[in-house]
């Protein structure tokens, strides 16, 4: 494949805004792509490449070098990304189209008092959306809108497999991943043979309601508390120790604290939290430790890392998946009388009647509590979201009623749309915008809304409107936490538009202090 | 004492005393020498217009046949009190035209909006030996250098092949910008019908009325949903955010526009496919256009002049903003 070819597909992939239309464009590419630039280009976008630190000064310096400094800084202050602005100033030259393969060789092996000279003769040769292209691989931010996540779900779909499968042995890949296209072409077996502490799926719930559960046996059930953490998966494997989240990502480097206390042999589901003696902290707190590739000392002491588990897969040595889920549980508490204390046991609820279940729902004993588990005693434990088995039975969302104050159009079958609306509550007498919703909402309602915003916007910036203050909606959210980045100090967690107010006058919506009311009380 | 300078910058426009007349007025004036007809170099209510006879039709169009109270359509170089004026084509959109004004020895070209990429739908820049040149600096930053518009158009193409059942909403400018991307979608092969916005109607009919062959246009008003799968529709960007854009199947976003060169603008357009065509100079025809007439003072009206005004200190000519008000980037 050549360079232009990625440059087009990376052009494609930043312009296309829906997710099942990128994973289409990535699944084609794979089809037709031949080795081993399919997987290059695949590890480009999982963020996978390990090439040469090309810093900004370096790039500056050498654009410099082609260009006059002040029409440069004209040009980057106007255009507002380096690589791209670079891409439009370099001087034509003759124009090449090398592999893409080989521009990766040449970034991952030239030593780095050589990287200038190379990255300036390649630019010479190239036209304009190559040198983007080329930029962005030297740089390693490709930002055209796909996670890592996304470019392996596309790669699942494309090759008929589960994504579970993909992800439980990514970790042990690597690029160009001849052996995992040779897997997905059916010429060789799946790749784990070199992976070590592998990831194994997550078995996950479906959600309920009491209704539905009424037409259950509540003896043929056990509950647990549903923790507001991090779902992960410890796995101990002969002396290899690794975390993973529950797409299979491994965050073992973020927890060392962990790490140090994962003195077994087998493979653990539970949850990440922050403890503090007995006490849980917010998921606020949790988030200081996550996407981090090293943690200092000092984040160490302050949010001290803890798991609280809820079920074994396997140990020492021996698969416990296909054992019931009450056999599985009897194992998993011997198991951790033998670890540290920062590693427990989820407790099962005493129960008796759903009513039971529902008053222990209504009144948890923490705030980082966001409902029960509800688990078959005789399911053995499965990879994906299987209806049946595993309930999550969450508690009721939060409900505030919100001003709308900006909306801004759709993409797709919203075309034309306005679909995503920024909300805000009283401060004062003012509204401060406190989230933003794009679904929730009926049909009938997206109309309803969308006439609206037509009909009452007061200004206009790009694509976004401004409305008139007039329209009440009731939003329902499953969490508050801290937030320094929002002006309001506070960020919902999946907040949707439950309903139109039609009834209400907007003086009559909700004000910040009953958001800050709601805001976890233990930092 | 010395003579009053030929041209200068007032609250209005660009006045020339010597004649008693503006060149573009942003408000109304007795008398307005009319480049084009764009709505910021065009405005209604001046009491005397002269133009090119195509730059007076479209303001007829555009205002209603009253836009002013005397029109003089321009044929040939006259005298205005003590000046000469001529019309020169700008290649910008039809009727467009850089001004000459000639007096006390001296001539000065004031070239509107102009562009040097052919299209069918005007006539061609033409370069005018001139002692001073006022340009526009839209795009007056090296970073702009719009590519051929066949190859936007070839992308255009294949976007289209590639999604059959979606519609193509092109967003461009009602005035020049439609019919030059029509034209380059004719020039490429398409033949088949091209749905056009009702706000493009009028301003297609009169090309047309030309001379100007845009192909079969035919109004997007009727039709169901699935009648507009693999069509291309073209429309006033402001139309996409109507509800007049929910009657296409998944349309393809496109906005054909200078602008797309730079990924951000795209982006905060929500624009799925952007085109990159202009009826506005880029950066190398600019300092092309400049070096060729090689003028004794460069006047930079609108746009970028920072830029433009360092380009000329690094080749050595003498240059000054005019800081005009009221001229906007590319027709917004
Ligand atoms: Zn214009
Ligand atoms: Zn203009």
């Amino acid at each position: 494949m050549s360079l232009s070819t990625f440059a087009t597909l990376l052009e494609r992939l930043a312009f296309t805004p829906q997710r099942l239309a990128k994973e289409r464009l990535l699944a084609a590419s794979f089809a037709q792509i031949p080795d081993p630039d399919r997987g290059l280009t695949l590890a480009a976008l999982t963020g996978d490449l390990k090439l040469r630190q090309v810093t900004p000064s370096l790039l500056r310096g050498l654009t410099e070098t082609r260009a006059d400094a002040q029409l440069f800084r004209y040009s980057y202050d106007f255009v507002g990304d380096l690589a791209e602005t670079i891409a439009l100033i370099w001087p034509e030259g003759t124009r090449s189209d090398p592999p893409l393969s080989e521009v990766i060789h040449e970034l991952s092996t030239t030593p780095r008092t050589r990287l200038p000279a190379l990255i300036a003769t390649r630019l010479d040769s190239l036209g304009p959306s190559e040198r983007y292209a080329y930029l962005k691989l030297a740089t390693g931010a490709l930002r055209v809108g796909v996670s890592a996540r996304l470019a392996r779900s596309a790669f699942a779909s494309w090759a008929n497999l589960a994504l579970p499968q993909v992800e439980e042995i990514w970790h042990a890949l690597t690029p160009p991943y001849l052996d995992l296209f040779a897997w997905a072409a059916g010429t060789a077996p799946r790749p784990e043979a070199a992976a070590r502490a592998p990831f194994r799926p997550v078995m996950l719930s479906t959600p309920t309601d009491l209704d539905q559960l009424s037409a259950l046996d509540p003896a043929a059930y056990a509950a647990e508390w549903k923790w507001d953490g991090i779902r992960v998966q410890a796995v101990s494997d002969a002396g290899t120790r690794r975390l993973y989240s529950r797409t299979g990502e491994d965050i073992s480097p973020a927890f060392p604290d962990i790490i140090d206390l994962m003195t077994f042999d087998g493979t653990l589901d539970g949850e990440l939290l922050i403890r503090r003696g007995d006490q849980i902290a917010s998921f606020g707190d949790l988030q200081q430790r996550l996407n981090r590739k090293t943690v200092t000392p000092a984040l160490l002491r302050s949010h001290p890392a803890g798991l609280r588990l809820y079920d074994v897969l396997i140990w020492n040595g021996q698969d416990l998946r296909d054992q019931p889920y009450d056999a599985r549980r009897a194992t998993l508490a011997q198991a951790v009388a033998t670890l540290d204390p920062r590693i427990d046991l989820s407790p099962n609820l005493p129960f008796t009647t759903w009513d039971d279940l529902a008053a222990l729902r209504a009144a948890p004993p923490a705030d980082v509590i966001e409902g029960v588990m509800i688990k078959r005693r005789d399911s053995p434990y499965l990879a994906g979201r299987i209806r049946g088995p595993w309930f999550k039975w969450k508690r009721d969302p939060h409900l505030i009623d919100a001003v709308l104050m900006y909306a801004q159009r759709g993409h797709g079958k919203r075309s034309g749309y306005y679909s995503d609306f920024t909300f805000g509550v009283w401060n004062g007498d003012d509204l401060v915008p406190v989230g933003k919703a794009y679904f929730g909402f009926t049909d009938e309602e997206l109309r309803e809304l969308d006439r609206f915003v037509r009909t009452n916007t007061v200004e206009r910036f790009g694509t976004v409107r401004s409305v008139a203050r007039t329209r009440v909606v009731e939003v329902a959210f499953e969490g508050l936490n801290r937030s320094t980045r929002h002006k309001s100090g506070v960020a919902m967690r999946f907040p949707r538009i439950n309903r139109i107010r039609l009834d209400k006058p907007a003086a009559e919506a909700d004000h910040l202090s009953t958001l800050q009311a709601m805001l976890p009380k233990d930092d | 004492m010395a003579q009053p300078p030929l041209l200068i910058p007032r609250p209005e426009g660009l006045y020339c005393p010597a004649g008693d007349f503006f060149i573009d007025p942003t408000r109304p004036v007795p008398r307005a020498l009319i480049t084009h007809g764009h709505s910021d170099h065009a405005r209604p209510g001046h009491s005397a217009v002269m133009a090119t006879r195509e730059t007076l039709d479209i303001m007829a169009i555009r205002y209603g046949e009253d836009f002013t109270t005397a029109r003089q359509p321009y044929t040939d170089p006259i005298r205005i009190g003590d000046v000469t004026v001529s019309f020169h084509p700008a290649g910008h959109v039809l009727g467009s035209a850089q001004i000459a004004v000639e007096g006390q020895g001296q001539r000065i070209v004031v070239s509107g909006d102009y562009a040097r990429v052919p299209t069918p739908t005007c006539a061609p820049f033409e370069p005018v030996p001139c002692d001073i040149f006022v340009t526009e600096a839209t795009f007056a930053l090296p970073v702009f250098r719009h590519p051929p518009p066949q190859v936007e158009i070839a992308r255009l193409l294949a976007s289209v092949e590639a999604n059959p059942d979606r519609a193509h909403l092109i967003g461009a400018y009602a005035l020049g910008k439609a019919q030059r991307v029509i034209a380059a979608i004719r020039a490429a092969g398409w033949d088949a019908p091209i749905f056009i916005h009702g706000a493009l109607q009028r301003l297609c009919d009169y090309h047309v009325a030309q001379g100007i062959d845009l192909g079969d246009l035919r109004p997007a008003t009727d039709g169901r949903k699935s009648d507009f799968a693999k069509a291309i529709v073209i429309a006033p960007p402001s139309a996409f955010a109507t509800t007049w854009a929910q009657r296409f199947p998944d349309p393809v976003l496109a906005f054909a526009s200078g602008w797309m060169q730079v990924r951000a603008r795209a982006r905060q357009r929500g624009v799925e496919l952007p085109l990159i065509i202009s009826d506005h100079i880029d950066w190398p025809n600019l300092t092309a256009t400049i070096t060729e007439l090689n003028p004794a003072e460069v006047w930079i009206t609108h746009g970028r002049e920072d830029a433009l005004l360092r380009w000329c200190e690094l080749t050595q000519r003498a240059a000054r903003p005019l800081h005009l008000v009221g001229y906007e980037d590319e027709a917004e």
